[in-house]
């Protein structure tokens, strides 16, 4: 085992901490977002061929009501996917307000979008989409704080550019359960990275934008894409680094 | 970067260039002459793989982590909201 440096030793770094949402007292995870069927009323829907076509034609029926402006098929539509809407803006914001108001202006902006909603697609990718879109809108729009350096997480040299520390190995995770274990630690950790590095590492590293995309989305430089996603890797590792060495027993 | 040694630094500072291939084939030859030679930027290198294999694993079952029940302070919120704006 090789101590870190004092200047690589994780830290909280100016955020409230970030709970990953199967922590949350009043927002309990649960398998499953509820079913179609179940909010509409419908019998409930198994993974049979005809259960699948009937669960297809019921979001059709969904879609109908919508455009028709049926004010149950909106309460219907917010109920069946606000917690998975609600899961991917608690991935953006710490905060759970500034994820609920995320979700609000999404579907809000959903809703005036329904006319061009097109009937062979899912609602569940369209709205997951317009969810992401609403959370780098607030990300740009709101006031931004000043940012602690992200510099602390990253490794350090001397001046002939070599390490600092020895840097140990992490024991193979093999087991479902310590699979699963680090990857829980993961979703809390990336909750304290600062929040312009935290968002180009979720839009790249877990919703999969390219680089393009990402750069358009917030306005900076391509290359400036790259630099952000690779310190905001590298200051993940910093964190993840002792619990990795410790191993979950 | 001078491509006769690289330095500790400069394999870290363009690692994300290594790992998206976008270093010329002499910068990847002396990238991997200095991993051969450094156990420490070998193990870094495995260790950022795997953090990054691990973000992957945490958000890969978006349903395992929705909550059972969306507030209804916020559905309401919501349809009023939806209201006023007609």
């Amino acid at each position: 085992m090789f101590p870190l440096p004092i200047g690589c030793r994780p830290r909280r770094i100016g955020f409230v901490e970030w709970l990953p949402p199967q922590d949350l007292s009043d927002e309990r995870a649960r398998p499953r977002a509820p079913a179609l069927s179940a909010v509409l009323g419908f019998p409930a829907v198994t993974a049979e061929p005809s259960a699948i076509a009937s669960a297809s034609s019921g979001e059709a029926d969904l879609v109908r009501r919508l455009k028709a402006g049926d004010d149950e098929a909106y309460a219907a539509l917010v109920r069946l996917h606000g917690g998975r809407l609600l899961a991917v803006a608690r991935r953006f914001f710490p905060v759970t307000e500034d994820a609920r108001d995320a979700v609000q202006e999404a579907f809000l902006s959903a809703f005036q979008a329904l006319g061009s909603f097109e009937e062979n697609a899912q609602l569940s990718t369209w709205l997951h989409r317009i969810v992401v879109n609403a959370c780098l809108m607030r990300l740009r729009s709101r006031k931004r704080k000043p940012e602690e350096s992200i510099e602390p997480l990253l490794p350090t040299f001397d001046e002939l550019g070599n390490r600092t520390a020895a840097v140990a190995p992490w024991p193979d995770a093999h087991g479902e359960l310590e699979r699963k274990q680090a990857a829980s630690r993961v979703r809390g950790l990336i909750g304290r990275l600062p929040e312009s590095y935290r968002t180009v590492l979720l839009l790249r590293d877990i919703e999969e934008r390219d680089t393009a995309q990402v750069a358009e989305a917030l306005g900076i430089t391509e290359n400036a894409v790259k630099i952000r996603l690779h310190r905001a890797r590298q200051a993940l590792r910093t964190l993840l680094d002792p619990e990795m060495r410790k191993g979950f027993a | 970067m001078s491509l006769s040694r690289l330095t500790c630094r400069e394999v870290v500072d363009f690692l994300w260039r290594y790992e998206e291939n976008e270093l010329s084939p002499e910068e990847r030859e002396a990238f991997d002459a200095h991993l051969a030679d450094c156990p420490c930027c070998r193990t870094y290198l495995a260790t950022y793989r795997e953090t990054v294999a691990l973000e992957h694993e945490a958000f890969a079952d978006l349903d395992s982590w929705v909550p059972e029940t969306v507030p209804e302070e916020l559905v309401q919120g919501i349809l009023a909201a939806r209201r006023a704006t007609g």
